[in-house]
């Protein structure tokens, strides 16, 4: 969970970080009285969740506070990167003489918090990083001992900072890797922190990002959560326990599992196809969050056809069917479904849903095959990939031989015209206009 | 032979009187799995699926010379739970729970360093050596006895290699699930280290995954340090870019983290990548 500008710096002041005197403000008049109030230039800032404000014109100054409230309505009715701006920074203008980077981040190689500092500030740190990795000082914290003085004078020293200001770096660096451990954050930086004209040292931006793991320790700061800045899609999904990203491609998919959702949407791909999302439903697969994770997908009206790939492992297929059928009759898709199920009565599982008038497939790649094809409009009907005909020893006097299944696959284009027909009439094309009117979820 | 587990492996399981250790204890008897006994504080002297509940771990190593421990409580008291045994002097400490704060698995980490514990996961299916023991969940029909090791960071992508290699005729001598997380307790390299060693053991299969770069460092691992055979299988190709954290986990991944980029790691040194789980068989066999 990311936290806004404002929320980020109000949690380093809190911490001993001098932060510019500002106010957050949602309306023109809000931020006119700020700027009033801090009697001198000001800067507005558009205060979303995406990186890139500056270059898309949300962060500009304004000398008085007429101009701070023209300013302000405008960055009130802009949009970056899709997300509409609803609120602003009003903060007084910094006299900048250098911008400093100043980090602290999780590093997974050496299992500790790493304290980050760059004399090459802004906006193009990451740049400074790939370029000119030499810029970047880093220092590893021992957790038991924490970020010592003597650790942040070396940083200070290894990004050349004038030795008047050590003392005040020290403090900051200090307070930024305590609020880095009092609020569970997978990232705390400033950026940049500057050198004023007067020789101060000022956090001008700041980011907080939280461990969701460690969000139930911290209830307070869960309800600094901008809700406004969720796609209802992402809310339903965050809500609902289920992970979920959004793609620009075709084919839906609903996997048990985050490795196995990757590989299904990279086999997609291998296979001609494109994926429409990434879905984790993690453990089990209950109607209600098959059909929650089914409304999302079908959210999107670039969804030709959806792919369920559940490796039940010890969930029982017959289950997981029955859940998938619940869910259809909950949520009623007017796109082509596959379905391939493996674990415990899988047999049992395919013919529930095959009943249902679902596709089923066996392996994977005869799933991710079948999906494919019926998002491009035709009916699946393919061969078996030879690796995949063979299927567990023990299971092997139930499945039907590989012809039998294609001729099954071959008479099922009638049963299928049927169900969309079905789908066209009464109640089916009312939840499907229902599901429509959801906004598209933004990318993220 | 095989690496972690064993017929000598005596094991408690921590969180025993919850729904999930419960099931999954009873799996792991039913696999032959020499579970000894479990730990909930409050309910020692009970009995669940057909083994002693103790206390504590130092009651149950007491009572039981128990030397592995798999845990399945919440993420909440997952971290002390892996400390508790870790004190109790259990030298193998396997934690399935996912959702443990990364900053609790630095110190977490930090320690068990100094004590010399071993810890698979969090976050992680767990492991099993078919035929003879399993110590987590990893569903045991799947698996059939042989010469393969697996390792992975996955859950269920493993499951689906797994029954890829059973399927045709290709056992493991031991699957391993290191855990997902930023930070666990046993990396690809220690397992790598451990297949090379193990006698039993004449080919490996690693599937990663994007984010960090244990794959990168497991590549180089493979080039300088293993005889045997080892394919690979990276999930995430078409991951979108700029899932990251912010500037700072950018820079700290150094540009690494992509699959493409671990992909093009394991072919510079010389490790094959499948194109997608099914064909892993395939290329074991190549080698064979």
């Amino acid at each position: 969970m990311k936290l806004q500008e404002y929320q980020s710096k109000s949690l380093f002041a809190q911490h001993g970080i001098p932060i510019p005197r500002g106010e957050m403000a949602t309306t023109p008049e809000d931020a006119r009285r700020i700027a009033r109030e801090l009697g001198r230039r000001v800067v507005i800032k558009a205060q979303v969740l995406v990186g890139g404000r500056g270059k898309a014109g949300g962060i500009r100054l304004a000398r008085d506070p007429d101009e701070a409230e023209r300013i302000a309505a405008e960055i009130l009715s802009m949009e970056i990167k899709g997300l509409p701006v609803r609120k602003v920074l009003v903060d007084e203008a910094a006299d900048i003489a250098k911008e400093i980077y100043l980090g602290v981040v999780i590093d997974r190689a050496q299992r500790r918090a790493v304290v980050m500092a760059s004399s090459a500030g802004g906006m193009d740190i990451e740049e400074v990083a790939r370029d000119t990795p030499e810029k970047i000082v880093r220092m590893a914290i021992d957790p038991f001992l924490g970020l010592r003085d003597y650790q942040a004078q070396q940083v200070a020293a290894g990004i050349g900072l004038d030795r008047d200001l050590v003392r005040d770096f020290v403090t900051i660096a200090r307070g930024l890797y305590q609020c880095f451990l009092d609020f569970d954050g997978s990232l705390a930086e400033i950026n940049p922190l500057v050198v004023t004209g007067g020789k101060k040292l000022v956090a001008l931006d700041g980011k907080i990002v939280l461990d969701a793991n460690a969000l139930f320790r911290h209830p307070d700061l869960v309800a600094m959560r901008d809700v406004s800045e969720e796609a209802p899609s992402e809310a339903e999904a965050r809500q609902r326990g289920l992970s979920y990203i959004q793609l620009d491609g075709e084919i839906g998919c609903m996997v048990n599992g985050a490795g196995l959702a990757m590989a299904t949407m990279d086999l997609i791909k291998l296979f001609g196809g494109s994926p429409a999302n990434f879905l984790d439903i993690g453990g089990g697969a209950q109607s209600d969050k098959v059909a929650a994770a089914l409304r999302i997908i079908l959210a999107d009206p670039n969804v030709k056809a959806v792919l369920f790939n559940i490796f039940g492992g010890i969930a029982r297929c017959d289950e997981v069917a029955r859940g998938i059928v619940a869910a259809l009759r909950d949520v009623n898709p007017a796109v082509p479904m596959v379905a391939r199920l493996v674990g415990t009565n899988e047999e049992e599982g395919r013919r529930i849903l095959a009943e249902a008038r679902m596709e089923t497939a066996v392996t994977l790649v005869e799933g991710i095959k079948k999906a494919v094809t019926l998002a491009r409009g035709e009916d699946a009907v393919i061969d078996l990939p030879p690796v995949a005909a063979t299927p567990l020893p023990a299971r092997r006097a139930k499945a039907p031989p590989a012809s039998s299944r294609k001729k099954a696959a071959g008479q099922r284009p009638a049963k299928k015209a049927a169900a969309r027909n079905l789908a066209k009439t009464g109640k089916r094309s009312t939840a499907k206009g229902a599901s429509k009117k959801r906004p598209k979820p933004r990318k993220s | 032979m095989s690496i972690l587990v064993d017929k000598n492996t005596r094991l408690i399981v921590q969180g025993v009187t919850g729904r999930e250790g419960e099931f999954h204890t009873r799996k792991m008897v039913e696999y032959g799995t020499n579970v000894v006994g479990g730990v909930r504080f409050g309910k020692g002297g009970e009995w669940v699926a057909g083994v002693p509940v103790f206390d504590t771990c130092k009651e149950a190593v007491d009572a039981t010379g128990a030397n592995a421990s798999v845990i399945f409580v919440p993420a909440r008291s997952a971290p002390d739970a892996i400390l508790e045994a870790a004190d109790a002097g259990i030298p193998l400490v396997v934690c399935i729970t996912e959702g443990i704060p990364v900053l609790d698995m630095v110190r977490v980490r930090a320690y068990l360093d100094r004590r010399g514990t071993r810890l698979i996961g969090p976050n992680c299916p767990g492991l099993i050596t078919p035929g003879v023991a399993k110590v987590g969940i990893i569903p045991g029909q799947i698996c059939a006895s042989g010469n393969i090791g697996v390792v992975s960071r996955s859950g269920t992508l493993t499951y689906e290699v797994i029954a890829a290699l059973t399927n045709r005729g290709m056992g493991q001598s031991t699957c391993v699930g290191i855990g997902g997380d930023p930070i666990n307790g046993t990396s690809f390299l220690d397992v790598l280290e451990m297949f090379e060693e193990d006698p039993l053991t004449d080919h490996v299969v690693l599937i990663g995954e994007i984010g960090g770069n244990d794959e990168e460092r497991a590549a180089e691992f493979i080039s300088a340090r293993m005889t045997k055979p080892v394919t690979a299988f990276v999930a995430g190709r078409t991951a979108p870019p700029g899932k990251r954290m912010g500037h700072a986990g950018a820079i700290i991944e150094g540009g690494t983290g992509t699959a493409a980029e671990k992909i093009a790691a394991f072919e510079r040194h010389g490790v094959r990548v499948a194109q997608h789980p099914e064909e892993i068989p395939e290329l074991v066999a190549a080698f064979a």
